[in-house]
């Protein structure tokens, strides 16, 4: 997959390899903190959270013998830039979690931690759902830039950037590859950019 | 994800693209009505007024609910509880609500035309909600998800729209999106009540056992009593033995035919009652995914800040 129109390629993060070893280190590091498995669900984040889950799923059953159940979760209804900044609207791929949350450890799953707002979205959704006994987050990458008081609980890799660069993660199941590339902003982009104030598209910014 | 319209007026001017985009929106959202809680904030602080210059029950409640489903806020006129019963012209009546600044009018008329006129006259986005015997896309809209859903696809299928053809604005709706859905309709019906032209849309037969001949779907629609001024047909049974859906009849149409009927139902008129709430009968499902349809309709038009 080509990087988005005003960004050009700067780091390769992760190839299919080092992916398959951070998502294992993180399946064991969720195990760890829940020997028994008892109650504990996946629900990842659409589009690339929820293939993520699915994998630290099958992890963790390597792990520990239980496959913890994965639903998937649209936060488009929940975003708090849908009537103000997006300029048209997102398609919705809907959510479906085929089970109850009610007093479960919910484990939400996402890519890309960045502004927190995702996140927020996520979990004013989820608890339209039930009641859990406790939510954690686990993301793919860490990249900073925090705008809300939100950390995640497992990460696979911390990262420092810079906010006109962006963090793509591209997966098998939705892109037909396994990467995760750091991007920076073309000159032509970043000097048009600066001549007008940044328009937000209808794809989140990363 | 947008519509090429801003106003929803109507089937005809729509693309196949808009149609099949409101299905699969309406299709994601179909969900949030199987949840403990289902409310979404997604049109949190717009505002719909309802206003309905005619009877109904269906299509004003389904709104009502896709607008509270998606946090809208939502304020219902009827007419006879309004100005409109002191003489009140529309334009004067809307202008009023305009200056309340609503996002949003759903509008019911008897006048075809009415929403076209209103779009012409006001900043608010316009849904047809039924004008006159022109048009109720929303009507045909939630006829097609229904179709797609159960049979997996609109393409292809035969489509029988059988009764009350001159009355009938879910008809006109339904004709123009099967066909661009691909599918293949035939109109049935006595010839009093099939106007002159309508046989330029889709083929005519006024033989209901021809119409409903190996077809997926049988389409009934209402014979429109309140709407005649004089005897468009014998009597009431003479109708029910010639265009009335019975079971022997429902034996030439296909194993698997679903019935359709946009309510509410003549029962032993158009319908027979053993067919109306018998295995074939989809009459249910199609009021579950009308609220889908109109929080598809509502969210497409309404979600996002518009042109920026």
């Amino acid at each position: 997959m080509n990087p988005p129109q005003g960004f050009a390629l700067r780091q390769v993060l992760m190839d299919s390899e080092r992916l398959g070893r951070t998502l294992t280190r993180m399946a064991h590091e969720i195990v760890e903190r829940h020997p028994d498995m008892d109650g504990v669900v996946l629900v990842g984040v659409r589009s690339r959270g929820f293939p993520l889950a699915q994998r630290l799923s099958q992890r963790m059953r390597e792990a520990s013998g239980v496959a913890p159940a994965v639903g998937a979760l649209d936060i488009t209804l929940y975003r708090d830039d849908l009537t103000t900044t997006v300029a048209t609207q997102p398609i919705l791929k809907g959510t479906d979690i085929p089970f109850t949350i009610d007093e479960r450890t919910v484990i939400l799953v996402d890519d890309v931690l960045y502004t927190g707002r995702t996140v927020r979205a996520a979990l004013d959704e989820l608890v339209d759902f039930g009641r859990p006994a406790r939510i954690e987050l686990a993301v793919l990458v860490d990249r900073g830039h925090r705008e809300l008081p939100i950390r995640a609980d497992y990460v696979g890799k911390t990262l420092t950037t810079a906010r006109d660069e962006n963090v793509q993660v591209m997966l098998q199941e939705e892109d037909g590859e396994d990467r995760v590339v750091l991007l920076e902003k073309t000159r032509k982009a970043a000097a048009a950019a600066k001549k007008k104030a940044p328009v937000s598209r209808g794809k989140k910014q990363r | 994800m947008s519509l090429s319209q801003r106003h929803l007026l109507g089937i005809e001017p729509l693309d196949v693209k808009d149609i099949q985009a409101i299905l699969d929106t309406a299709d994601s959202l179909r969900e949030i009505l199987d949840r403990p809680i289902k409310k979404v904030p997604a049109l949190r602080g717009k505002t719909v007024v309802n206003l309905f210059y005619e009877p109904s029950t269906r299509t004003r409640s389904s709104f009502e609910m896709a607008e509270r489903v998606l946090s809208a806020d939502s304020l219902s006129i009827a007419t006879a509880s309004s100005s409109a019963a002191k003489g009140e012209t529309l334009i004067d009546t809307v202008r009023n609500i305009e200056a309340m600044s609503p996002d949003m009018i759903v509008l019911r008329h008897a006048s075809s035309g009415a929403p076209h006129f209103l779009a012409r006259h006001c900043r608010a986005v316009i849904v047809n909600a039924g004008d006159g015997a022109h048009e109720h896309p929303t009507q045909a809209l939630l006829d097609a998800l229904t179709l797609r859903q159960k049979k997996g696809r609109v393409k292809g299928l035969k489509v029988a729209i059988v009764g009350d053809l001159l009355h009938s604005r879910v008809a006109r709706s339904n004709i123009y999106c099967l066909q661009k859905l691909g599918a293949h309709v035939v109109l049935c019906g006595p010839p009093t009540l099939v106007p002159p032209g309508l046989d330029t849309l889709a083929p005519v037969t006024y033989d209901m056992n021809q119409a409903i001949e190996g077809a997926d779907a049988i389409m009934m629609l209402r014979v429109q009593f309140e709407r005649m001024t004089g005897g468009y047909f014998p009597s009431v049974r003479e109708y029910h033995v010639r265009y009335g859906l019975t079971v022997e009849r429902l034996r030439r149409a296909k194993r698997d035919v679903l019935i359709l009927h946009p309510g509410p139902m003549n029962r032993g008129v158009e319908i027979a009652s053993d067919v109306a709430d018998g295995p074939y009968s989809v009459i249910l499902d199609q009021v579950t995914n009308g609220v889908a349809v109109r929080m598809a309709v509502l969210f497409l038009l309404l979600g996002g800040a518009g042109e920026s």
